[in-house]
């Protein structure tokens, strides 16, 4: 099976059709809005936090389906975590969607998550799957935008001004 | 039979003119290259264009056997390298009808063209609380060099708007004119719908104002014939690797008089008379703005290229990539689901659409998969994209050595993207 048929299987089209976790929250705590030039992506995470932990996480906006699947699955799989859990997730989605990390080693926490491993065949798609979790990444940070554009694997928020947390 | 083959039944103006796409396409190496064991469909020609075997050859030819630097030296190689450089003006200006040599400037592509313009002329004759007219079809390098000279001059910007087909408001773009209008800059084709401007009329309608007008021809020159006299522009900006030429190359014509009248944008070598510290005196146009080595190598194979698309006869080009034009609106439209942006009743070869429901991005993906190669994004016109309502689109652009078949295939992937995404 090619890269992109592995990639366009039926959980990543349901959760394109089905968003979890979509829209505002309304009492977020934080939010941060991401980029993705190349795509048109354009999406923002709203987040809850409650001492160090993910109480609430949503997020909205236009993107392509490997973007809007990854951010719905993100939301999901991050609920509840810690913010060190959920950062080290995001970590190892990254590593595994530039291929650093064989998602068959067993050696991670990404679960469902690796029905994205296929990406990494497709480096022009990489961005659009990882950007959800370099805006979680700002949203944490309270980074207000982030942008993929010109990097393949772009150190969340670098250079980026930060802002006050809402 | 096929649809396709029905559809070329009955002789077309370009056998008429002798055309035969089978025999063209032999000219094209990659064109034979197959992809996830596909023949590949190349439909993303406005951004850039393949080259024939003639051209390669050329290119080689330089590099095996006449490479030297240009203007320089007395020797065998740099006499043999300058002449085949500056024959390539001659082939440029014939194929703009421009009336001299000296008003064809090598740059490095379209963009530097414009950016050139906006430097050269635009720092000198726009000033604070000036007007640039722009349209909203214009690519981005139509755009930001402008934006740039506004924001260091206090000058203003406005901007021609389309209707919903594509077309831009000719009777709009005349009330933007005011007694502080200094520039316009339009785009000939829209790279990103394909509508083709009634660029002369509005040429005109700027000359009654004595403005200046900048045409960008990215899009028109490998397309459409171009003859700046008769479009009576003050600038025209085109590349090379859009027609069959080498990346790296462009082409700026100005009306002498500007030329003459504008500062140069590069300082160095190979642009002046004579230099010492007290004062340097630039050297005659065009020379004064080719500052530099230039890529002697890429402007000898636009020179081929265009011998090369001469020699097919850019009336038999046109009649073919109309065809295929023709033949794509009909059959893409007609499927289900899918909606073309950028239905202006003039329009080159260009096919942008959307499939209902599924990103472009994922289009792009998807249709890779069957070997056929589009464009997906917002083509650097992001302003058009925001007219139309679209992040993005789908954008299947045509050359003269595409065929109906190819038309064929791009309609049954696009139907294959609609299965995946059905589930």
């Amino acid at each position: 099976m090619s890269a992109a048929n592995q990639l366009y299987q039926e959980v990543i089209l349901d959760h394109n059709r089905k968003p979890r976790n979509w829209g505002k929250l309304d009492d977020a705590s934080r939010h941060a809005e991401g980029l993705n030039p190349l795509c048109g992506d354009h999406i923002w995470v709203y987040l809850k936090l409650n001492d160090k932990r993910i109480e609430g996480i949503s997020f909205e906006g236009q993107s392509c389906a490997i973007c809007k699947a990854s951010a719905s699955m993100m939301t999901h799989a991050v609920k509840g975590k810690s913010i060190d859990e959920a950062l080290t997730l995001g970590q190892e989605f990254r590593d595994m969607s530039t291929g650093k990390l064989d998602p068959q080693s067993g050696d991670h926490h990404l679960g469902r998550l690796t029905v994205f491993a296929g990406v990494r065949d497709l480096p022009t798609r990489v961005k659009c799957a990882i950007l959800p979790w370099h805006t979680l990444h700002s949203a944490i940070h309270s980074i207000e935008q982030v942008s993929t554009e010109g990097e393949a694997d772009p150190v969340p928020g670098a250079g980026l001004e930060r802002t006050d947390h809402a | 039979m096929s649809k396709a083959v029905a559809a070329t039944q009955g002789a077309s103006r370009a056998d008429d003119l002798g055309f035969d796409v089978e025999r063209v396409r032999e000219d094209f190496p990659i064109l034979r290259l197959k992809v996830n064991d596909k023949p590949l469909v190349f439909l993303d020609n406005a951004a850039s264009s393949q080259m024939p075997q003639q051209v390669i050859d050329r290119y080689v030819k330089y590099r095996t056997s006449e490479h030297a630097n240009i203007h320089r030296g007395v020797h065998y190689l740099s006499e043999v390298a300058t002449r085949e450089y500056e024959a390539v003006r001659g082939k440029v200006r014939g194929l703009l009808n421009a009336r001299e040599e000296r008003e064809i400037v090598y740059t490095s592509g379209t963009t530097e063209s414009i950016n050139l313009v906006a430097h050269g002329y635009g720092r000198k004759f726009i000033g604070a609380g000036d007007e640039i007219i722009l349209s909203v079809l214009e690519h981005h390098s139509n755009i930001v060099p402008w934006q740039m000279l506004a924001e260091e001059k206090g000058a203003r910007i406005r901007v021609v708007p389309c209707d919903d087909a594509g077309e831009l408001l000719v009777e709009e773009y005349r009330k933007l004119f005011s007694p502080r209008t200094r520039f316009v800059g339009l785009t000939h084709v829209s790279n990103a719908l394909g509508t083709v401007n009634p660029v002369k009329e509005m040429v005109a309608i700027a000359h009654a104002h004595g403005v200046p007008v900048l045409l960008d021809g990215a899009q028109a020159a490998p397309h459409l014939g171009v003859d700046v006299q008769d479009l009576d522009c003050d600038f025209y900006a085109f590349s090379g690797h859009k027609m069959c030429g080498p990346t790296g190359v462009g082409i700026l014509y100005g009306k002498a008089e500007h030329l003459q009248a504008m500062q140069p944008f590069k300082g160095g070598g190979d642009m002046i008379l004579s230099v010492t510290f007290e004062k340097t005196v630039y050297a005659d146009i065009p020379h004064k703005f080719e500052a530099g080595t230039p890529p002697i190598a890429e402007v000898i194979g636009l020179g081929a290229a265009i011998d090369y698309l001469q020699a097919i006869g850019l009336g038999a080009i046109k009649a073919h990539e109309d065809e295929l034009l023709r033949y794509a609106t009909d059959r893409v439209g007609a499927i289900e689901g899918v909606r073309l942006i950028g239905t202006a009743g003039h329009k080159a070869a260009v096919l942008s659409f959307e499939v209902e429901g599924v990103h472009p991005h994922d289009v792009g993906t998807l249709l890779n998969e069957d070997a056929v190669a589009v464009r997906t994004g917002h083509h650097c016109a992001q302003p058009v994209m925001q007219r139309f309502g679209v992040p993005a689109t789908a954008r299947a652009s045509f050359a003269f050595y595409n065929t109906l078949q190819e038309v064929d295939v791009l309609v049954d992937a696009i139907r294959k993207v609609q299965k995946v995404f059905a589930g």
